[in-house]
């Protein structure tokens, strides 16, 4: 970073908005004018399908087509999203893990069909597995193949697309699991240093190129409410990158030591009640990340202030992008040096973060390093239990929420007023995208197709880099979902801990009455109440179904925890075989319509009406009665923070539904 | 089978005693599969069913799971790592608290098994190792299965507990770790042939790795080796009335106490009244020696 106090105006940071829905086409609509309002960057969502390797028209893929991303399934529907960008002139930031190296040699191919050397290309694969483990839940194969393929992509890209950032390690969603800043720092260390040891440990990167390797680490951190604390967590982050590059790695140049990270401030803390507040929240968590220059990120994605209420809409998207504009361009932050250094308050906050976060970092290297510790559930169980610790500090008041838990008196917003205040993505979308995609693979060589990904088997089989024959096949015409199956076929599938064998709640939060009336109800049923806790879908965020089984077990509940990515049979399935007597389902990915229905309908199927169901997510009100109307018995959505009264209404829900003995 | 109430629990005891005096000897192989928490016993259960599955043999799991709390509540997560069980109509999983407030656990696992064994080609019962358990494990399947953890220092634990003797079977998990898993291994192996010398069936120690599938084929083959084993040697009739008459005394002592045991005249005449009515049906044998007790104790009143 250069010397601070300088003159001069620094450039601002790339204003990015992480966007795409329904279908590349549209997606594609969407960027241009984005651009055209002034974003510098890109930032694609891809579908849940897309990030979890099937195609469109796959069973799991039912419901999820378009819905929180754009699904792409083969290098046509890539070329189609960039449609009129110049790709040699635009960094782009893709937020794709597991199949993070098919949605690189797709856009690898698509740079080479439009005639633009890969050599030029600038950005981003998110790339990161372990946060995925421990709190997205997009992964798909087992640590150790994942964790190669991240290091055949940062073998590859070092030599053949230099300014690419093949890994962006991410410590966003570890804070959205729950972390603690000292967390957060640790584990996205820890993270980083399991993929460059591998990578070093290979014999086709040369110790010469390995100072280069280091320096195309990138982070991806999270702004929260508490800024000035961010801003010492990103100081110490930086500092003790510096060190491990230096000492670990004996990187010599200071310039390939920089704390590179880009941000999407928080969405986990903003409000479903008035939602209003979110922009200030917004405004607030910017700071974090951009008032001292030394800590300042490369990149700022920021969410919309109704994030939580359900798709944002374009003009959600914009007021957010105003936001950026408006601190780099009207106010004087760029004019100045860091603010912060000297400051006997900022240091000594930051001393303390180092050292606390150096010293959980060696533990988690001492049990084997980051992949050990998902394997053993360490770092989810910590992570689980700051998360139960932060939900009973907002129930209990102790921590403050602004109009959630304090200040709830609200004239009704005029914001939310009006029937379409949110984004409805098209029903129609699924069907089309599968019928673009028989299209395709109707017209594809399948000789080529077939060669193509016998080469990709028999490449990655034999250890060789996975890129090369995976860009081969973009060109041939591979799906994203044939991709994927290839690989499944050789690395198996992997489901992670899920952390939850953690301490119950402290006592007092109400409990203790819950625990007797489910008692007493155990006792009419003549077996322990039983809830089934699952997730269909591919929406791999299972940190709210895994609080709520937590707080049913605390509240003397046999709860048969599902995890995450089911077909709605298997649930049906579950139900029956388990004898449950009541299902709970969490859907994030604003596919619950279709999902809730279909688990309805098998349930029906195999006779177990009569088994009431209970759904969670990011529900806008209109469909939350829609679903009751189709015989959900209660609907949640994040408004509803307190999870001792969720359970309670679970024990009512099963007391009402029991046939008259 | 896991209702409580007493009209549904004599429902239920009929039609387990209509299943016993039904069932074709020997009927499918109940098998329980043990080993501290973290030993990997879900996966290897997993890798187990895959193997049955791809020769046709249809499966039933019951998953006990030990996490239950003072609060009564438990977190059944076992299924997620049983992902064979998943979409598969060949394959139940049942998963089971192991909780003590609503009476044992012993009554609904004996009882799911029962049933399941009268539809299923093979039933496992999963619990974790700590040493009560593995009791009442082994007097309910026909063959037990101990997975230990090398380095974890389970086996001086499990020879303390003078519990070496109950496995049929031992399977060294983690066999990737190479030296580790050998000296685990030849420390059980050594342990065995003190504990074991002279007995018709020495338990193998098997080197496995659930992670990654080396030894699963193996396992599999030992545990039709055992099975054949109890079948030609007519030993699985004794075994099976064994486990029978150690649960049918700890139901009766969990429900009526020792006073309740001494009705009946003491160990030596149960004993005697087992070995008389060595056909009965196990919860048939339950409820009526439980009426006698119950008998004798309003005549004493």
């Amino acid at each position: 970073m250069s010397e601070s106090g300088s003159g001069g105006r620094e450039r601002p940071w790339v204003f990015r908005t992480y966007s795409g829905h329904t279908s590349a086409r549209a997606s594609n609509q969407l960027y241009r004018t984005n651009l055209a309002k002034g974003q510098t960057g890109l930032s694609v969502a891809f579908d849940l399908p897309t990030q979890t390797g099937y195609d469109a028209d796959h069973p799991l893929a039912r419901g999820e087509v378009g819905k929180v991303g754009v699904p792409i399934g083969h290098v046509e529907d890539v070329l189609r999203l960039f449609e009129g960008i110049p790709l040699e002139r635009m960094n782009t930031s893709m937020t794709i893990n597991a199949t993070a190296v098919w949605l690189l040699a797709l856009y690898v191919a698509a740079a080479e069909r439009s005639g633009v050397d890969p050599r030029r290309l600038q950005g981003t694969t998110q790339n990161d597995i372990i946060k995925e483990y421990l709190s997205r839940g997009t992964y798909i194969f087992p640590p150790e193949p994942s964790m190669r393929l991240i290091a055949d992509m940062v073998a590859y890209t070092v030599d053949a697309i230099p300014r690419w950032n093949p890994t962006n390690v991410c410590s966003y969603h570890l804070q959205e699991a729950g972390a603690t800043p000292v967390q957060e720092i640790a584990y996205a260390m820890a993270t980083a240093v399991a993929v460059l040891d591998r990578v070093r440990a290979r014999s086709d990167v040369s110790e010469a190129a390995f100072p280069r390797v280091v320096g195309r680490i990138s982070f991806f951190l999270n702004a929260g409410i508490r800024f000035v604390e961010e801003i010492c967590k990103v100081r110490a982050m930086a500092e003790l990158w510096d060190g491990l590059c230096r000492e670990r790695y004996g990187v010599e140049d200071p310039g390939l030591r920089r704390f590179r990270y880009g941000v999407q401030v928080n969405s986990l803390g903003l409000t479903e009640a008035q939602p209003e507040n979110n922009a200030i929240r917004i405004v607030l968590e910017s700071l974090g990340v951009t008032l001292s220059k030394r800590a300042r990120c490369r990149a700022l994605q920021l969410p919309a202030w109704n994030e939580a209420l359900g798709l944002p809409r374009p003009w959600d998207q914009q007021w957010s992008l105003r936001i950026q504009q408006v601190l780099a361009y009207e106010t004087d932050l760029l004019d100045y040096g860091d603010l912060f250094d000297g400051s006997p308050v900022v240091e000594q906050k930051v001393r303390e973060l180092v050292d606390a976060a150096r010293a959980e970092l060696f533990r988690v290297l001492e049990m084997g390093g980051a992949v050990a510790a998902v394997e053993n559930a360490y770092m989810k169980q910590r992570l689980v239990a700051s998360h139960s610790e932060r939900t009973r500090a907002i129930e209990s008041g102790e921590q403050v929420v602004v109009g959630v838990n304090a200040f709830t008196e609200t004239e009704p917003s005029p914001l939310t007023a009006g029937a379409r205040s949110i984004l409805v993505v098209d029903e129609s979308a699924e069907r089309e995208q599968i019928e673009s995609l028989r299209a395709f693979r109707a017209r594809r060589n399948e000789a080529d197709v077939k060669a193509a990904l016998k080469n990709l088997r028999d490449a990655v089989a034999n250890g060789s880099n996975a890129m090369p024959p995976s860009i081969a096949a973009a060109h041939a015409g591979v799906t994203t979902g044939e991709w994927a199956d290839t690989l499944r076929g050789l690395f198996g599938e992997y489901r992670a801990p899920t952390g939850v064998a953690v301490r119950p709640a402290p006592a007092g939060s109400g409990i203790a009455r819950v625990r007797e009336r489910v008692q007493a109800l155990s006792e009419v049923l003549g077996r322990p109440l039983k809830l089934l806790v699952g997730k269909p879908g591919l929406d791999g965020h299972s940190n709210g179904a895994e609080q709520i089984a937590v707080r049913a077990r605390d509240a003397g509940i046999e709860v048969v925890y599902e995890g995450i990515r089911l077909t709605p049979d298997e649930i049906a399935r579950s139900a029956r075989d388990e004898g449950v007597h009541v299902i709970g389902l969490s859907i994030l990915s604003g596919s619950h319509a279709v999902l809730v229905r279909d688990v309805l309908e098998r349930l029906r199927e195999r006779d177990l009406r009569d088994v009431p169901v209970v759904v969670g997510g990011i529900i806008p009100e209109d469909d939350a009665e829609a679903l009751r109307r189709a015989g959900v018995r209660r609907v949640y959505t994040p408004k509803d923070f307190d999870l001792t009264r969720i359970v309670d209404e679970i024990v009512d829900v099963v007391a009402e539904s029991r046939p008259a003995a | 089978m896991d209702d409580r109430r007493s009209g549904r629990r004599r429902e239920a005891a009929e039609l387990l005693a209509a299943l016993e005096r039904q069932a074709p000897f020997p009927g499918a192989p109940r098998v329980g599969l043990t080993g501290s928490p973290g030993a990997g016993k879900s996966t290897l259960l997993d890798a187990l069913v895959r193997r049955l599955r791809a020769r046709g043999e249809t499966v039933a799991i019951i998953a006990v799971d030990p996490s239950s709390q003072k609060s009564g509540g438990a977190l059944l997560g076992d299924r997620i790592r049983v992902r064979s069980a998943a979409g598969d109509p060949g394959v139940f999983f049942r998963s089971m608290a192991a909780r003590e407030r609503l009476g044992g656990l012993a009554d609904a696992t004996r009882a799911g098994s029962l049933v399941l064994a009268a539809a299923f080609d093979r039933v496992f019962v999963e619990t974790v190792g700590v040493g009560q358990s593995e009791m009442e494990v082994a007097s309910l399947v026909d063959t037990l299965v101990y997975l230990v953890n090398p380095g974890s220092g389970d086996t001086l634990q499990f020879m303390k507990a003078g519990l070496l003797e109950l496995p049929d079977l031992f399977a060294v998990n983690k066999a990737d770790l190479g030296a580790e898993a050998e000296r685990t291994a030849s420390e059980l192996a050594s342990g065995l042939g003190l504990a074991r010398s002279g007995a018709e069936w020495t338990p193998p120690v098997l080197r496995i790795s659930a992670r990654d599938g080396t030894g699963v084929d193996a396992l599999v083959d030992a545990l039709d080796a055992h099975w054949q084993h109890l079948v030609r040697s007519d030993a699985l009739r004794e075994r099976r009335r064994r486990g029978r008459d150690a649960f049918v005394r700890k139901a009766l002592e969990h429900r009526y106490g020792s006073h309740g045991l001494e009705q009946l005249g003491g160990p030596k005449a149960i004993a005697l009244r087992l070995a008389e009515r060595r056909d009965a049906a196990c919860f048939a044998l339950v409820d009526e020696l439980g009426r006698e007790i119950e008998e004798s104790l309003q005549k004493s009143r």
